[in-house]
């Protein structure tokens, strides 16, 4: 997936969220992608969070570390 | 076998609680008051003489055959119009009523054709079963008078009271000749149907059926839905495949392979050859009814495109080659295998099909899972209603419709937002039409002025034409008047709903940037209709909101499917009948699909791959271990294959190049994938870049079950065997079994589907109860059905949400960021048109193309002149993806701004010009809503002719040796 689109869809997660309450948000937007992005897509994600952060909403950017990891196996 | 006898009472069922009771002929009878005696009478077995009269329409008392003699009364009342009471006496069959049926009959009979020998209704014929049951032994006026039967009168001048026949619809055949003038027909155009197409003109003796103001059936407003062949009680309007085939012998009741209404049909018989579809009256989705497609576009069956071969080819630019099943899915799953070996276990997926049965789908997915070894399944419900999932998941707690379509009778308002039931639902539209004559109040939520909002004695009270991509806004904005004007119900909410949620909710509505006045703007809806609309939703008694994917297709997509449920909780318009939130769904089992685990995240029962417990029930069934991983989404599917990690695709009845968005990442997609397996009826679109070819079954030539957009679980039965050898849930299952020859586990062995049902009963808790036999024994059940609704569950969240308390949530309107600018100044929006179906792919092998042959361009005159186009020019359609062209049609049913198109055929490709947005939740496509500029052409695009050239190169099929 292009890093733009992967982004994008990021951040449009976060557009969703922004009005909950700060913990809730950053909660809810790691759920949301734990759930449903496949390990791939999920490689990718934290990959261009850590090299290109500034794509990436600030609720994205902290809601990262809560994102399930991607083991090995998987 | 026989054909499925059903009882006609003459006039339909009265719904009083209070029982009458009467005497007919000696009998004792108890009805419910307001019942006719008629009715009555056959309650009683004793079928009183009739031809006006059947128990689709009202009783109309024309044809003065069902007269009886009432003990105390005077004269001869007809029994279809008058009604029982408490202690009547009525005799049916006396020698002045005998007297009297005779003369009329003799009456009838001298202005009808004796052809009886060579007609088309000989053997179905209720004026011949008449004469023959009143006695009538001789016709003493002679057939030399005036009539409506011959050509020319006795002199050989021309007889101008007569009529030849009108032919012009595909289906079925107007015979003016043999018409009694019992309006049948004509009361059930405007009573079942509620189109008012038909007529009576002229009076007495020059009295005649008349569709329109005296046109042909095509030319008329008639929509083909053919209930009025189904009321003639003669040979007028009658069936050409009866006029060509003779009479059938046996019937088999199943169910439609269209749309999400899911109706049941008789499917009329002679031998293995279908005579005719006949709605079934017991039929709980249809009551009886159909529309044109399920009831007449079934001639793809036996269409000479059919692929009745397993075909292959090593690389997608070589021909087709036919070869035996064996060696397909050997080369299949040799395939399969070798890129799971060289690419990983992840490297290959499916999709399910939304038409297939439930079985077949359960199969599907388990294929994905227990041989794959991966979550890689996706299906259809991806693009249409996947958003649906999400957001009534979230807010009540299943993605379930609410209601059954029953219900629709007993609502007062009725919401329609993103849909276009006349077209897509045609059934459902008929019977919210009933509802809305009888005075029930519409909103209508749409940018286009869908025939709901003004057509035959139909009126919406209030028409929301909104900017496509503005529904959130449009939903809030609802939602706020509601809060703001204190119109909610405090005590629903109280009781059933998580009241902390809903006061940050009621923080979040009240905000001014919520109200009508400040959305106004870009909306384009005047804030007094919303205010008004939002008041009549909340005050008018039962409110139901139906929606399509005028809804779910868009960038917040479950945005606004959690605003409608937020707006449904608001009301208190949750767990009874008449109220409730019914996606209508757009394939005949997109449901089952989704109940059957289609998706990468769920296993079947929407139950998340992450838990453990869940897991572990289909690990031990099936002696596997499955990952706890969500797979990848079609759209995820595309961008992997396109990355090289995603190879080979079983893909089962869906035509993902056509249905899908922005049609030239999806060709990249396939074209980079190294197994493509198509499972069709067709060479469809997604076949030109398919490997594998596996010839489909139609739903005439397999078991199993499909479920509707009420959660109904509906029996489809075999009629005729496979024409391509084997039913479609065999095909996965020999699919599966090439895949585990060398794995040394155990082999697929169902052999009838109802051993499928049984696991889907044994691992998900919703379908616990269902069983073939029950669904024998009732004829359809809807889920959830297990010990604790062993009936099954027509109306949800009766006592309480399935989530326990509703939940509301917050619902930002955030624009799409496909925004229209000086290069796409235009919005596109798509849908579809009655006649065709989806891609097109069945209903454009039929007759049905008469109506609609291609796709047309909706452009408001204002934008039309702009551009220098004319009805009927061709024009050149562009978005950022793409371009094609088509026709223009000039219309005001879309607003300035604004233009419409269908996606049913694949030579305009209207998803060439969709985009890759998707909604922020689901990946749903944004079809909705695409910046477009629309210009004259010349012709076909470049796109357009290579991919007509490619398409044509790509279906070449090897000569046999």
């Amino acid at each position: 997936m292009s890093p733009d689109k992967l982004a994008y869809m990021a951040n449009q997660i976060a557009s969703f969220f922004k009005s909950r309450p700060h913990a809730e948000a950053v909660a809810g937007i790691a759920d949301h992608i734990s759930n449903f992005w496949e390990p791939r897509m999920r490689v990718q994600f934290f990959q261009l969070l850590e090299n290109e952060a500034e794509r990436f909403d600030p609720l994205v950017q902290e809601a990262g570390k809560y994102v399930r990891p991607v083991t090995a196996n998987a | 076998m026989t054909l499925v006898h059903e009882i006609d009472y003459g006039t339909p069922a009265s719904k009083a609680e209070s029982q009458v009771t009467l005497t007919v002929d000696g009998f004792e009878v108890s009805v419910p008051e307001g019942t006719s005696i008629m009715r009555a009478s056959m309650e009683a077995g004793i079928a009183i003489p009739k031809l006006c009269a059947t128990d689709m329409v009202d009783a109309f008392g024309s044809c003065r055959l069902c007269l009886v003699e009432i003990e105390g009364r005077a004269g001869t009342p007809s029994s279809c119009t008058t009604p029982v009471a408490e202690g009547m006496v009525v005799k049916t069959q006396t020698q002045r009523l005998k007297d009297i049926r005779r003369g009329v009959m003799e009456l009838y009979i001298s202005d009808h054709p004796l052809d009886c020998l060579t007609c088309a209704a000989n053997g179905d014929c209720e004026l011949q079963d008449m004469a023959g049951i009143v006695g009538l032994r001789d016709v003493r006026y002679g057939y030399n008078g005036g009539n409506h039967v011959t050509a020319r009168n006795n002199g050989g001048d021309i007889n101008m009271k007569w009529m030849p026949k009108d032919e012009s619809n595909p289906y079925f055949t107007y015979d003016p000749s043999k018409c009694i003038v019992c309006s049948r027909c004509v009361r059930a155009c405007e009573e079942v149907q509620g189109t008012f197409a038909l007529t009576i003109e002229g009076r007495g003796f020059d009295s005649r059926v008349s569709p329109g103001m005296h046109e042909a059936f095509l030319e008329s407003e008639c929509v083909s839905c053919g209930a009025c062949v189904q009321a003639c009680p003669t040979a007028t309007l009658t069936e050409k495949s009866v006029i060509e085939i003779g009479q059938p012998e046996h019937s088999v009741v199943t169910t439609c392979a269209y749309c999400g209404v899911g109706c049941s049909f008789k499917a009329e018989m002679r031998g293995d050859e279908l005579v005719r579809m006949m709605p079934y009256k017991d039929g709980k989705a249809n009551r009886g009814h159909s529309c044109v497609k399920g009831r007449f576009a079934w001639g793809y069956a036996n269409h000479k495109d059919r692929i009745l071969n397993p075909m292959i080819r090593e690389t997608i630019d070589q021909p087709w080659r036919e070869v035996s099943w064996d060696e397909a899915l050997s080369f299949a799953a040799n395939r399969l295998r070798g890129i799971q070996e060289k690419h990983g276990k992840e490297s290959i997926g499916v999709i399910t099909s939304s038409r297939c049965t439930n079985e077949e789908t359960f199969l599907v997915q388990k294929l994905a899972r227990a041989v794959f070894g991966n979550n890689n399944t996706d299906t259809c419900a991806r693009v249409c209603h996947s958003p649906t999932g999400y957001g009534l998941g979230q807010t009540f707690g299943t993605s379930a419709g609410t209601q059954d379509f029953d219900s629709v009778e007993q609502s007062d308002v009725v919401m329609i937002i993103g849909a276009n039931p006349t077209d897509g639902h045609p059934v459902f539209a008929s019977r919210l039409k009933k509802r809305l004559r009888q005075g029930a109040q519409l909103i209508v939520v749409d940018p286009r002025r869908i025939d709901l909002v003004k057509s035959a004695h139909v009126k919406a009270s209030h028409h929301l034409a909104l900017r496509p991509g503005t529904n959130v806004a449009i939903v809030t904005a609802l939602a706020h008047v509601i809060v703001t004007e204190g119109l909610y119900d405090e005590a629903f909410i109280r009781e059933r709903c998580d009241w902390e949620a809903f006061q940050d909710y009621v923080e979040f509505v009240t905000d001014e940037r919520n109200s009508p006045e400040a959305i106004e703007g870009f909306t384009g809806v005047p804030a007094d209709e919303v205010r008004k609309a939002a008041r009549l939703y909340a005050n008018g008694g039962n409110g139901a909101i139906y929606y399509g994917l005028g809804v779910t297709e868009h960038s917040q997509g479950s945005t606004a499917v959690i605003g409608i449920a937020n707006l449904a909780m608001l009301t208190g318009n949750i767990g009874k009948p008449g109220v409730g939130v019914n996606p209508l769904r757009g394939q005949n089992n997109v449901q089952g699909s989704c109940d059957m685990g289609s998706f990468p995240h769920e296993l079947p029962g929407y139950r998340h791959v992450k838990l453990d417990e869940v897991r572990s029930v289909f690990e031990d069934l099936w002696g596997v271990t499955i990952s706890n991983e969500p797979g990848l989404r079609i759209p995820n599917m595309l961008d992997a294959a396109i990355d090289g990690s995603f190879k080979g695709l079983y893909c089962q009845g869906e035509d993902i190049l056509q249905s899908d968005p922005d049609t030239k990442h999806v060709s990249a997609g396939l074209a980079a994938m190294d197994c493509v397996i198509v499972h069709d009826l067709f060479l469809n679109e997604t076949a030109n870049y398919a490997h594998v070819f596996l010839p489909g079954s139609t739903f005439l030539e397999k078991d199993g079950t499909f479920t509707n957009a009420e959660r109904r679980i509906n029996m489809v039965r075999k009629v005729m065997a496979p024409k391509n050898g084997y039913a479609d849930w065999e095909v996965t299952q020999l699919l599966a079994n090439a895949m585990l020859k060398e794995t040394g586990r155990a082999n697929w062995s169902y052999t009838h589907p109802s051993q499928v049902m049984d696991e889907i009963a044994a691992t998900t808790p919703s379908f616990a109860g269902v069983t073939y036999d029950l669904l024998e024994e009732k004829g359809s059940v809807q889920w959830p059905c297990n010990d604790k609704a062993p009936q099954g569950t027509p109306v949800m969240h009766v006592s309480g949400f399935v989530r326990g308390k509703g939940r509301f949530i917050r619902t930002d309107y955030v624009a799409t960021d496909e925004k229209t600018g000086p290069r796409f100044p235009l919005l596109l929006t798509t849908g579809r048109i009655l006649t065709q179906y989806n891609v097109g792919a069945q209903t454009r092998r039929t007759a049905n193309v008469v109506w609609h042959d291609e796709d047309v361009l909706e452009i408001h005159p204002h934008d039309a002149e702009q551009r220098g186009i004319k009805d009927g020019d061709y024009v050149k359609l562009a978005s950022r993806s793409g371009e094609t062209t088509l026709r223009a049609k000039i219309t005001d049913r879309v607003a300035t701004g604004v233009v419409y198109t269908t996606f049913h055929h694949p030579e305009t490709q209207a998803n060439v010009i969709t985009t890759d947005y998707s909604d922020w939740a689901t990946n749903c496509p944004e079809y909705k809503v695409t910046a477009v500029q629309v210009s004259q052409s010349n012709g076909p695009t470049d796109w357009q002719e290579h991919y007509e050239a490619f398409s044509e190169r790509a279906r070449r099929i090897e000569a046999a040796e």
